[in-house]
């Protein structure tokens, strides 16, 4: 007969009430927001009592978590970078081409002179005069490797040294290649990250994706070129030695040097060093400041080791010139007046008070360690996302309204107890898409109205169920219990198959199609959950309250 | 008094005229593919490459005027097209411009945006850029491919689940149905020229888990009828199952399709394409899963020696109570 044990009963309710208190804060989304918002800013910034009164617009016994909206829905800008890693193996040689020089010169004797030879980016190609001393001066430049700490390269050092003939070629062995491409990864996820926190926007999405690439989703900002500024794409400072000043910048720079223009001077070029005294990755604070004419510059500071070089390399170039040059172009060209060693010093340039203002943010955030290439980048206005939420909303009541009526003329009684059902399953994918901390997208709207149509399957599959039993002579309290049994098995399977379908969804999809597979999938959990549990207990309480002779459904 | 879509009892034949129904699915199918092979699908920037942008100003949209505003930009192939929406304002006029993907692997430049902007406010004042979307070639390539994967995936997961829980006529029944609705519906988005785009093929998942529902559901009940009415042939089961559970297929679908026109009439241009591939499939997927997988069953036959302990697999699950 129709029993269903109380504690099977309370915890059926339980859940559902649960589902609606998790849902609740959705229903006053802003007023949330505002109060979550200001609960963060206390905690950064200290407490106001304008902050205290908005975080009292919500009160804190109650749950906060929100659904996120998706930038679909919120707008904002959606980037897909890509990092150029082989970008750092030439950066890596020549830093690494002084060390060889010096590892090589004591050698004179034995390996004669020796030239860098134009090679290919990312090894250094060295011809050397006697080449009977080639197996000494391997052994020497081999000395310079250090063993590579990955998980894969146990044993392996990180440089490949070879020889044919009279040249000898170093470049990153494979196992250094695969750590210094993870590393380079990373380093520029927390650029990356520190660049937008600066800025201070609000919960952006930056997170690796596959081997190389970086997905980075900020709500909110007006464009993704606005947001590619921040990232500021190559911000890289180095202090490089100038071998020359020249007006054509197609002039053979000769080996280990490179011709670039200057910043604010049109048609000069700068011959420098490849090789950098110091780089931004030495630095550890940069402020914006006025030089000793009152002119916007910036200074900044570097660390130790930083500090020891800038110093040694002043101390022995007083009177020559060195090139500040950042993204490949020369800010400044300043003449060494005097060593300078305490590692602190000061940019000037033809600077606005904002731009210096900005090269201090990028200098503090410190430089990317390779370039980045834009594969995808999307930017959706906040009133397209808000005329989507607007949209939505009608079109899920119309939805949910239509449905409901169309219940309760098809079944009655039953329809009403498969209505409110429904009611309790949009509940509860908004109560678990918020403690999930899923997303909801404008895809994942149309999944919730689809879960709106197709909930009631469940529901519909067990009441024809019980009609047939009812017409087949069954009394009440068996045609229900049948009924539900019987159809278990179809709503199962059913529900099942399009499950798996939400899953390969989910695992395969990005962004908008991600969000929509994840309100089906909930939808999916909450409709069999509501359907076989939720309704039957409505129906046996009304049952045990009513005890009808007959029931039509 | 109850509204009632299918009368109480039915007795339809689905059988009698099989071969009309295999024929014209047979030559939905066949135009599907010659669509799709003659005019192709109108890919939309996820697949192909390129920048998709949406415009929205006070003025009436001139597309020739536009295109002749673009023209010095020399951004290439250049398609413009207005958008309308009940939802929009009198005086809202919005445009999508898709441009070709350029050259290099990348995306395009925020510069080529800014000068594109600058070119339509001459002959627009005042115009927004309402959203932006530039898909690079590198990534698209990788997109089409994660696509198609996903859908042979997910087809093939039903396939092996519904083996497992039934037997493999069933599995190949409902394959057979989801291939017929998968191929329908490329066929008429490329019939129609819809966009073509990565949400389209979150839909055609949607119809595959949809489609498959409604197999399953009558598939249940041809394993149940089976053992139920074993002097009954295959045929006879097929249709009186059908007939059983023809009620609650059009129930659902009904309420599936409130739900989904409302959304595609008040839902907002953006997602239309989207849900109109799904209304499509609602109606395809009614339809295969009645006509195209139980004919597929019903020529493949059954074996119906099912042994004795087979009478309790049908209802696994219904010794769960609530």
């Amino acid at each position: 007969m129709l029993q269903i044990d109380l504690w099977k009963r309370v915890l059926i309710w339980l859940v559902c009430v649960t589902g609606l208190i998790m849902a609740l804060p959705n229903a006053f989304y802003t007023r949330v927001e505002q109060s979550n918002d200001a609960v963060i800013e206390i905690i950064a910034k200290g407490e106001t009592p304008e902050r205290l009164e908005v975080v009292e617009q919500w009160p804190s016994w109650m749950p906060s978590s929100l659904v996120n909206l998706g930038l679909d829905l919120r707008g904002g800008a959606h980037l897909l970078a890509e990092v150029k890693v082989a970008d750092v193996y030439a950066a890596r040689m020549d830093a690494m081409w002084p060390e060889v020089r010096d590892a090589l010169r004591p050698e004179r004797a034995t390996v004669g002179t020796f030239r860098r030879q134009p090679g290919p980016d990312g090894q250094i190609r060295l011809k050397i005069s006697k080449p009977e001393g080639m197996s000494r001066a391997l052994e020497l430049v081999r000395g310079l490797a250090t063993p590579v700490t990955s998980l894969t390269g146990v044993g392996a050092t990180d440089i490949e040294v070879s020889a044919e003939g009279d040249i000898l070629t170093v470049q990153l062995s494979d196992a250094e290649k695969l750590s210094s491409d993870d590393r380079t990864v990373r380093q520029s996820l927390e650029i990356i990250r520190r660049r937008i926190d600066e800025v201070g926007t609000r919960e952006p999405t930056i997170q690796r994706q596959g081997v190389d690439r970086i997905l980075i989703q900020v709500p909110g900002i007006g464009s993704a070129s606005e947001l590619k500024k921040i990232i500021g794409t190559t911000a890289q400072l180095t202090f490089s030695p100038v071998v020359g000043r020249g007006s054509d910048g197609d002039a053979a720079p000769g080996v280990g040097n490179e011709i670039i223009p200057s910043l604010d001077e049109p048609g000069v070029f700068f011959t420098i060093e490849s090789a950098p005294v110091v780089t931004g990755e030495d630095l550890v604070d940069a402020q914006p400041a006025f030089d000793q004419n009152g002119r916007p510059s910036v200074s900044f500071r570097f660390n130790t080791s930083g500090a020891r070089r800038f110093g040694d390399y002043t101390a022995e170039n007083i009177g020559s010139p060195f090139a500040i040059v950042l993204d490949d172009e020369v800010v400044s060209a300043p003449v060494i007046q005097s060593h300078i060693p305490g590692g602190s010093g000061i940019i000037t340039g033809n600077f606005t008070i904002e731009e210096s203002t900005n090269l201090a943010v990028l200098l503090r955030a410190g430089a990317l360690p390779a370039g980045l290439e834009f594969l995808e980048e999307r930017t959706i206005g906040p009133e397209l996302g808000q005329d989507s939420i607007d949209a939505g909303k009608i079109a899920t009541i119309v939805a949910f309204g239509g449905v409901l009526v169309f219940m309760v003329l098809s079944y009655g009684l039953f329809g009403i107890f498969a209505n409110v059902a429904l009611i309790l399953n949009i509940a509860l994918i908004f109560g678990m898409l918020s403690l999930i901390g899923g997303t909801l997208t404008l895809p994942g709207i149309a999944g919730i109205v689809l879960t709106v149509g197709m909930a009631v399957d469940a529901n519909v599959l067990v009441f024809e169920r019980i009609r047939e039993e009812l017409k087949a002579g069954r009394g009440p309290a068996r045609a229900i219990e049948e009924g539900y049994s019987k159809a278990l098995s179809a709503i199962l399977d059913a529900n099942v198959t399009t499950f798996i379908t939400a899953v390969i969804l989910f695992a395969m999809g990005s962004g908008p199609v991600r969000g929509f597979a994840i309100t089906l999938g909930l939808g999916i959990m909450t409709s069999v959950f509501t359907a076989i549990f939720v309704t039957r207990v409505m129906i046996v309480m009304w049952f045990e309250r009513r005890r009808p002779k007959t029931i039509e459904v | 008094m109850r509204l009632k879509l299918v009368p109480e009892k039915t007795s339809f034949d689905f059988f009698s005229s099989w071969k009309l129904w295999m024929g014209f699915s047979a030559l939905l199918m066949v135009l599907s593919v010659v669509s799709f092979f003659a005019q192709g699908l109108n890919f939309g920037i996820d697949f192909r490459g390129g920048t998709t942008v949406r415009t929205e100003s006070s003025q009436a949209i001139d597309i020739a005027t536009y295109r002749g505003a673009m023209e010095p930009l020399e951004l290439g192939d250049i398609s413009i097209t207005e958008v309308f929406d009940p939802n929009f304002e009198a005086d809202e006029h919005v445009a999508m411009i898709r441009i070709q993907a350029q050259a290099d692997g990348e995306a395009i430049s925020g510069e080529t945006i800014e000068a594109l902007q600058a070119a339509l406010d001459v002959i627009a004042p005042g115009i927004k850029f309402v959203s932006v979307e530039s898909v690079g070639p590198k990534v698209s390539g990788e997109l089409v491919q994660t696509a198609v994967l996903a859908v042979v995936l997910a087809i093939s997961a039903v396939l092996v689940y519904i083996w497992l829980r039934f037997e493999w006529q069933f599995a190949l029944g409902a394959v057979a149905a989801l291939v017929h609705d998968v191929l329908l519906t490329i066929g008429v988005f490329a019939a129609v020229q819809i966009k073509f785009d990565l949400a389209i093929i979150a839909a055609l998942l949607t119809i595959v888990g949809y489609s498959l529902n409604d197999t399953v559901v009558v598939f249940d009940r041809v394993r149940e009828n089976l053992r139920k009415f074993k002097k009954l042939s295959l045929a006879e089961v097929l249709n009186l199952s059908i007939n059983q559970t023809l009620s609650r297929t059009v129930m659902t679908s009904v309420t599936t399709l409130i739900a989904l026109v409302s959304l595609f009439v008040l839902g907002g241009d953006v997602i239309r394409g989207f849900v109109f591939a799904m209304i499509w499939g609602v109606i395809v997927g009614t339809y295969s899963s009645v006509f195209v997988a139980s004919t597929i069953l019903l020529k493949l036959g059954v074996k119906r020696d099912w042994s004795k302990q087979a009478n309790t697999t049908g209802n696994q699950f219904s010794n769960i109570d609530a």
